[in-house]
């Protein structure tokens, strides 16, 4: 696809870091309000695929390599595998939740009812957030980048 | 009858997208029937799990009065809809990228064309 | 109008018959019948997981094994586009 006048591109440099952060706050957030790992890297999936359509798909796919990001995709996976199998690890169960209650990194248990929102809670689940929403990014910018530059050049390779 | 109403629309969800793959002979038209099949089917998972006069299943910040279980809505049909939206996203990745190698190589996007195209 | 459309429309309606007599037999919209599983992971989640989240305790605690298939389906369909583009010159 072409590339859009300056206009566009100007919006689209200021909206691309405020989609980012508010992506980002989703994932982060995930275990206190409503959000999580998969609605946050759809976000910032969406504010990539803005910049697909400002810059044209020519543009972007000549600097970004797909193996890295495809790589990137996978280091998500296998982080998110790791942390299940910790779990199996300390105790005894897989996928179990071996930080909530302890006294390492997100360990302290919130009192029942309404509470304010505490952020040291949760145990594994912000790690398992993070590592789930470097998937879904890191995937559907690969997909919709891939099948815009092969839907813009005349002849393929056959 | 008047309580079925959110059923009777998702029945017309599903009958609006199997008219559409069904019907029409256009390759792009089929995708997007199966498309808004698989909507249809994340509205009727939510709509499963409503509790009358309920809130959202998170304890932060409620309003008063309501943390009893019985004023909640149901979570776990919430979580099968996330997976569910994840999957009819990879499924629409993979027939859009089929139906391109299809137009790459016969021409055409007319299913009845392309039954008689045997190379 | 030719045989196959006459057969596809007489099909239709018998799937519609049956979608709108199966609709009758669920629950009415807002009153859930026996919902003991969501029960007591709504009054349990803050003493077992620690987060305030039910829909995230669900997602990643209590049913994480939906989500390991997920993650799998998600990786099957970047691998699937990534191979059938593989001869696109760059």
């Amino acid at each position: 696809m072409m590339e859009m006048t300056k206009i566009v591109k100007t919006v689209a440099n200021i909206l691309f870091p405020l989609t980012l952060i508010f992506g980002l706050y989703i994932v982060a957030h995930g275990h206190l309000t409503p959000g999580g790992g998969f609605q946050g890297g759809a976000v910032v999936a969406s504010g990539c695929a803005l910049l697909l359509v400002a810059y044209g798909s020519q543009w972007v796919f000549t600097r970004i390599k797909e193996k890295r990001l495809a790589t990137f995709e996978s280091l998500g996976a296998i982080s998110f595998i790791t942390i299940a199998l910790l779990g199996l690890v300390f105790s005894m169960v897989f996928f179990g939740n071996f930080l909530a209650g302890s006294t390492l990194l997100f360990g302290t248990t919130p009192a029942t009812g309404s509470t304010l929102a505490d952020f040291n809670t949760g145990g594994v689940l912000p790690l398992m957030n993070f590592a789930v929403s470097v998937k879904v990014i890191a995937g559907l910018f690969v997909i919709v980048a891939v099948i815009a530059y092969a839907s813009s050049i005349k002849e393929w390779d056959q | 009858m008047i309580e079925y109403i959110p059923f009777i629309s998702v029945v017309c969800m599903i009958f609006i997208g199997l008219y559409a793959a069904m019907f029409r002979r256009n390759l792009i038209k089929i995708v997007i029937g199966i498309t808004i099949i698989e909507s249809g089917i994340n509205l009727f998972l939510i709509i499963l799990g409503y509790r009358e006069g309920g809130v959202a299943p998170i304890y932060t910040s409620l309003p008063a009065g309501t943390t009893s279980p019985e004023r909640m809505v149901l979570p776990v049909p919430q979580a099968w809809t996330l997976t569910s939206i994840v999957i009819g996203g990879a499924v629409l990745a993979l027939m859009v990228s089929l139906v391109m190698h299809i137009y790459r190589k016969y021409g055409t996007l007319d299913v009845q064309k392309l039954r008689r195209l045997k190379e | 109008m030719e045989k196959r459309t006459i057969a596809t429309i007489f099909v239709f309606a018998i799937v519609a018959v049956f979608f709108f007599f199966g609709i009758l037999l669920l629950h009415p919209f807002g009153h859930p019948g026996d919902a003991q599983m969501d029960d007591y992971m709504i009054v349990h989640t803050q003493n077992e997981t620690g987060t305030n989240n039910g829909v995230t305790s669900i997602v990643f605690d209590y049913r994480g094994f939906d989500t390991l298939g997920e993650a799998t389906i998600l990786f099957s369909a970047v691998a699937g586009v990534m191979m059938l583009f593989r001869r696109v010159k760059k």
